[in-house]
């Protein structure tokens, strides 16, 4: 089945003309009329633009002239990117019926290296949770097991990879919400380091820890979308002016005599054994490839957690006073006064964990608690970006689980608090702005997918990707199938 | 446990963010912030005196470029999300007393 091959095994086959990519775009939109009204990972398909853009592409491969080594591929992207013309909702009744205007400069580079786009994927609201059971709209299910999670908050682009409902996505991750999907669903998700990738028109949540990156079926994949996304854009001041090399040409050096350091502090108390035990046989995999293994510490990981429960909650707080009932989105009518439109509309617009977020930080930023709360997490924050400054001066990547439990059910985590708890092996990279990347690396007994972390140096995505190939090209985890028709 | 939060200071927060919480609401969100906000006490425990903060996770100074117009989107466009507009206006409720 075409759906299933790697971005770049299809790319293959549109090079030698064995395939084409109408004939691919095609293929995912018949998948997913099939196979997406059980996963759910849509919240909206394009297939007449999808169609037009696979047939501009067949043209291009045709007369041999592709715009990139990814032209012509079907790829989802998660809601809160706008798409010019095409609804985005961020999971939110607000935005239920926002069209955006323009682009974001990552659709835009998508579009001008060729590639197609099949839909938008769902999330958690505004990007808060690690579920996708926040999406004001209904839950998405993982593919390896109906009754289960896929991870949040781009748990609809997970979905849509580890399904072959895409052949590659792009999520973002503020707290782990590419890197923490991609282990639920099995798939890879990779988070750049903060500036790598421009966010302008990324609907934003938390923006010093907002970043865009791509999910894909292995790490040729994503080293391949990574390079048509990453780059400095005028449009966003925080994007870097760093080269971004060819991510796919690194990947070829062996690993013998790379530094990989184990961080004694992600393997929490109360993990699941069967994670455990997966992340440490990673661990000598990569030993045997020639990694050199060496524990290490990164003291301030237990902090991280609650210094990120007020950075991002604070930043939230104050970029969602834009959802006003003025300029778009949904309003309430009949209000007294324009207090009263604002308080009724976002009351009604907004689903409850988004207003405990906005609630958290309007009240660690407020007057009285801002030093003991806001004050306090940026400086913890300083001293978790010392914990991987003094890692990295004796390693090259560190190397963790992703997660410390498999996906769990349903409406299993219905305290908020042990819903954020999910986080605590992703969030420190978000805090110290590195890049991160989780791969498949087993399966629990039941069958249920397990990630495995690498962390690298910022904007050294080369060497983290080389690490996380040289594990995947080591072990044969890939060739494993959801139970899906 | 209980007593980090009032009730009085959930319902001041919330009109701070203009969320209209019912009294079922406000009970709730209290329960959870008071929760959480036991989670986050963990912090006192850590010594951060003279540890200076962090906004960003990449050292950024003032990033300039050449002050020169250029197109912008045409205002048709932007108010067509509008959910109340007049003429080239967004329309809002009034503001000002008479």
């Amino acid at each position: 089945m075409i759906t299933q091959l790697t971005v770049h095994a299809l790319v293959e086959q549109f090079r030698r003309g064995a395939a084409t990519p109408s004939a691919a775009a095609r293929a995912y939109l018949d998948r997913i009329a099939a196979v997406d009204p059980s996963v759910r990972a849509y919240i909206t398909v394009t297939p007449e633009r999808a169609l037009a853009a696979a047939a501009a592409a067949d043209a291009r491969w045709r007369a041999g002239r592709p715009l990139s080594p990814i032209d012509g591929v079907p790829i989802a992207v998660k809601d809160l990117l706008c798409t010019k013309g095409v609804r985005t909702t961020c999971g939110s009744r607000i935005l239920e019926h926002f069209v955006p205007p323009y682009d974001a400069t990552v659709i835009e580079r998508l579009e001008a290296a060729g590639t197609v786009l099949l839909g938008k994927t769902n999330m958690d609201e505004f990007a808060m949770g690690s579920s996708t059971e926040h999406s004001a709209f209904f839950a998405t299910r993982n593919p390896w097991d109906l009754a289960r999670v896929p991870g949040g908050s781009s748990g609809g682009s997970g979905a849509a990879v580890a399904a072959d409902l895409a052949a590659a996505a792009l999520g973002s991750d503020t707290g782990g919400s590419i890197r923490q999907p991609a282990a639920f669903t099995g798939t890879v998700g990779l988070k750049p380091t903060y500036g790598r990738v421009s966010r302008y028109g990324l609907v934003a949540f938390a923006s010093s820890l907002d970043q865009i990156g791509p999910f894909a079926k292995d790490v040729i994949d994503a080293a391949l979308v990574l390079r048509v996304i990453a780059g400095r854009d005028p449009l966003d001041s925080t994007s870097a002016d760093v080269p971004a090399p060819d991510f796919v040409a690194e990947l070829g050096r062996p690993i013998a005599g790379l530094r990989l350091g184990v961080p004694r502090e992600y393997f929490v108390e109360g993990m699941d054994p069967e994670v455990e035990a997966s992340v440490r046989e990673a661990i000598e995999v990569l030993k045997r490839v020639g990694g050199r293994a060496e524990p290490i510490s990164l003291p301030t990981t237990d902090y991280a957690l609650a210094a990120y429960y007020l950075i991002a909650p604070a930043e939230a707080s104050s970029n969602l006073a834009r959802y006003d009932g003025v300029k778009y989105g949904s309003r309430v009518a009949g209000a007294r006064d324009v207090i009263d439109m604002y308080s009724k509309t976002r009351a009604r617009g907004f689903g409850p964990e988004v207003k405990r977020r906005i609630m958290l930080g309007t009240y660690a930023l407020s007057a009285g608690y801002y030093a003991a709360y806001y004050g306090k997490a940026q400086k913890v924050r300083t001293l978790v970006r010392r914990d991987f400054d003094a890692a990295f001066a004796r390693v090259d990547v560190i190397v963790a689980p992703t997660t410390p439990n498999l996906p769990f059910k349903h409406g299993e985590k219905e305290d908020p608090l042990a819903m954020y708890l999910n986080d605590v092996l992703t969030i420190p990279v978000n805090l110290a702005g590195l890049p991160g990347i989780s791969v498949r690396c087993g399966f629990s007994l039941a069958g249920l997918p397990i990630g495995l972390q690498f962390i690298g140096r910022p904007f050294d995505e080369a060497t983290l990707l080389r690490a996380a190939h040289a594990y995947e090209q080591a072990t044969s985890w890939q060739t494993r199938r959801p139970p899906l028709p | 446990m209980g007593g980090r939060i009032e009730t009085r200071e959930v319902e001041q927060v919330a009109r701070l963010a203009r969320l209209e919480l019912s009294a079922e609401e406000t009970q709730r969100m209290r329960e959870q912030l008071d929760r959480i906000l036991g989670y986050i006490d963990k912090l006192r425990r850590l010594d951060t005196e003279g540890v200076p903060p962090t906004s960003h996770a990449v050292p950024m100074v003032n990033v300039m470029r050449e002050d020169e117009p250029r197109p912008c989107l045409p205002s048709q466009e932007m108010l067509a999300n509008a959910p109340d507009r007049s003429g080239d206006f967004f329309r809002v409720p009034r503001i000002i007393e008479d």
